[in-house]
């Protein structure tokens, strides 16, 4: 487990890809947001959000990763992880 | 037109889906695809924003393309289509291949050619829609690794000759256009058009990135069908066709040529000669000394283009809006139709704030990606070829001598009858299809109704039955314009309804208007109509034949205008039937 500090930024910056993404400002994601929550989230633009977080923080997901993907909490801490490999 | 649009994103692309395309020309398009197409509408939808067209899109769930072309009453032919693109991904190809036995495989390209020619014909049988077809991008399984390309029976082999047989079947098809999405992938680079995981999780084929490209392109197509294609290359001279300035350093100094920064220059100037000669028009825009700049042109021996390439050739110290102006004058096109190279980002800049028509590529700094960059923009598209296009530059030049007899007569008439006119008339015919049906897709401005038509379209019009139809040259003592203007008239009880009437502009007030009414007279008493019935549909382009019929002596109808052919009065005319 990562320290807060760090997932809260990572969590903050996703939320503003989400808002941008699925074009809905009024979107707050936490740790538990899953795909049930948003209903712009779909299979589609689920596509579309990962690419703009690849981007964003310049990482690669894998196939299985963005399939096993449960909840914000732990796409996020994935983000953390790639981002401390590359150090 | 969007001037930065190399610079959009998918994203943006998505975003325009909730803009207002109320307002917009609409179009319908149907998509068709052997794998997830979802994004690929999105992308094309949102890229119609970028050119002001509502592009409404009917797609099936992917791998019903045979189900909805073999099906006369499919959803397909219901959405009235004037596009339909169809799309099988090299992927899916790669797997069917693999399926194959060894002997099918030998024969795998012959086979899918042979079902595309079922595909394309049935899809002719049901619909005037014109078919966008993808070819494949060319992946490599190296299963036979290099030596793949002496084996027939290797993936690579089938996958190429695939490729090259679909070029000659667009030729047979004449309501068939490849999207080129091989020479695209190419162009980026297969990492960036193909993401593995997003073909894994979600048979994508297409990288968000290569998706917008696959969007440009297939509109790219979509614009040029339907009349909106470039038709003129204004170039600037000093750090654009050369290196330096020729004006201080010197005709021994410019860089050009085979050596350094020279070939930069020279690759861009072998290109635009090219494309001379393929028919666009060239054009000089300088800030110069008009002898000094045409100097190496006449003298610098490693010039590719002379003063001959160059319609219009214009050297001075006024504003390149000024300029521009002129040439726009001279040459009676569009300013939509021109595009204007310039290394100064702040001529192009006035240029762009004065005509935002006009398209003006953001040139990159370095010279040396000059012609890469220009390439990728794919700014020529074409809908139509015939061979009078490599003469157009002939044309406009002897259009110029023209303009310097037409000064020394005092009156229109006198002109006219030194001109020497005559023209051929015939109804079409295989040699004059081509043209006609390019001639319905290039005029905007003498073009009474602006309907665009095809070369099957016209094939179709020349053999149903139901219509009678005249082209006409015209030649004078300058030489020869060619086919310039076509008749389309469709018989409708007792009278004949002006489907179609166009001419090139170059050839207006030659009187060329009412000769082509006489000969309309004349066929009409022939087949024994009585009346003849036109109609203006009003565009952006076409005011100038608004009182078209009016001056001919057409009277007023039920929103159109009808002549009756007893009441035909024969107007002067100073052409001769040949």
């Amino acid at each position: 487990m990562k320290n807060n500090e760090e997932l809260n930024y990572v969590i903050k910056k996703v939320n503003a890809i989400f808002n941008d993404v699925l074009e809905n400002d009024d979107i707050k994601i936490n740790y538990e947001t899953t795909v049930k929550d948003i209903d712009e989230w779909d299979s589609l633009s689920h596509i579309a959000l990962v690419v703009s977080i690849e981007k964003s923080f310049q990482i690669r997901f894998t196939a299985k990763e963005i399939q096993d993907f449960k909840n914000v909490g732990e796409m996020c801490e994935g983000i953390l992880l790639k981002l401390g490999n590359k150090k | 037109m969007n001037q930065l649009i190399i610079d959009l994103d998918f994203l943006s692309l998505k975003k325009n889906l909730k803009k207002d395309f109320s307002g917009l020309k609409t179009l319908n398009i149907a998509i068709l695809g052997d794998s997830s197409t979802q994004l690929l509408n999105q992308a094309i939808k949102g890229f119609g924003y970028e050119i002001q067209l509502n592009f409404q899109i009917y797609e099936t769930d992917y791998g019903q393309i045979d189900q909805e072309v073999y099906n006369t009453s499919s959803e397909l032919y219901k959405s009235n289509p004037n596009f339909i693109v169809i799309f099988h991904s090299a992927q899916k190809l790669l797997s069917k291949f693999y399926e194959s036995s060894d002997s099918a495989k030998k024969d795998f390209a012959t086979n899918h050619i042979q079902y595309l020619n079922n595909l394309f014909n049935k899809v002719k049988e049901n619909t005037n829609a014109k078919v966008l077809y993808f070819n494949f991008i060319e992946i490599n399984d190296f299963v036979f690794g290099n030596y793949g390309n002496k084996v027939q029976t290797s993936f690579i082999f089938q996958l190429r000759k695939l490729n090259y047989e679909l070029m000659n079947l667009s030729i047979e098809h004449s309501n068939v256009f490849i999207n080129d999405i091989s020479s695209l992938s190419n162009q980026e680079g297969f990492r960036y058009s193909f993401d593995p995981k997003m073909y894994v999780n979600a048979d994508m084929v297409f990288s968000l990135d290569f998706l917008v490209k696959v969007a440009k392109n297939t509109a790219d197509i979509i614009l040029s069908q339907i009349g909106r294609f470039k038709k003129c290359l204004i170039l600037d001279l000093d750090n654009t066709m050369w290196g330096g300035i020729i004006g201080d350093d010197g005709i021994d100094n410019i860089h050009i040529g085979d050596l350094g920064i020279g070939k930069a220059f020279t690759s861009l100037q072998a290109w635009s000669k090219q494309l001379k000669q393929r028919g666009i028009i060239l054009a000089v825009c300088s800030k110069n000394t008009e002898y000094i700049a045409k100097e190496p042109f006449v003298k610098h021996p490693d010039m590719l283009l002379k003063l001959e390439d160059i319609s219009i050739f214009v050297a001075n110290w006024e504003s390149k809006v000024d300029n521009i102006k002129y040439i726009q004058s001279i040459l009676n096109i569009g300013f939509d139709s021109m595009v204007f190279l310039d290394d100064n980002p702040y001529e192009r800049g006035i240029v762009r704030n004065e005509f935002p028509e006009v398209l003006v590529p953001e040139l990159p700094e370095d010279p040396s990606d000059y012609i890469g960059f220009l390439i990728n923009l794919n700014l020529f598209e074409m809908a139509s070829f015939s061979e009078e296009d490599a003469e157009r530059t002939k044309l406009y030049q002897e259009e110029s001598k023209r303009v310097d007899l037409k000064k020394t007569y005092t009156s229109e008439i006198e002109y006219l009858r030194h001109l020497k006119m005559t023209s051929e008339v015939k109804a079409f015919d295989n040699f004059t299809i081509p043209r006609v049906a390019q001639l319905t897709q290039r005029s905007n401005q003498f073009n009474l109704r602006t309907i665009r038509y095809s070369e099957s379209d016209i094939m179709e019009i020349t053999s149903c039955g139901e219509y009678l139809t005249l082209s006409f040259d015209l030649n004078d003592k300058f030489g020869n314009y060619g086919l310039i203007s076509a008749v389309i008239l469709k018989k409708i009880q007792d009278y004949l309804f002006i489907d179609t009437w166009i001419m090139s502009c170059r050839v207006i007030k030659r009187g060329m208007e009412e000769f082509v009414l006489k000969k309309i007279v004349d066929i009409a008493n022939e087949y024994g109509f009585t009346k003849i019935v036109g109609e203006y549909i009003p565009t952006p382009k076409n005011g100038i034949v608004k009182d078209h019929f009016l001056k001919l002596g057409f009277v007023p109808g039920d929103n159109n205008w009808v002549l009756h052919v007893n009441n035909y009065k024969s107007l002067k005319i100073y052409i001769d039937e040949k």
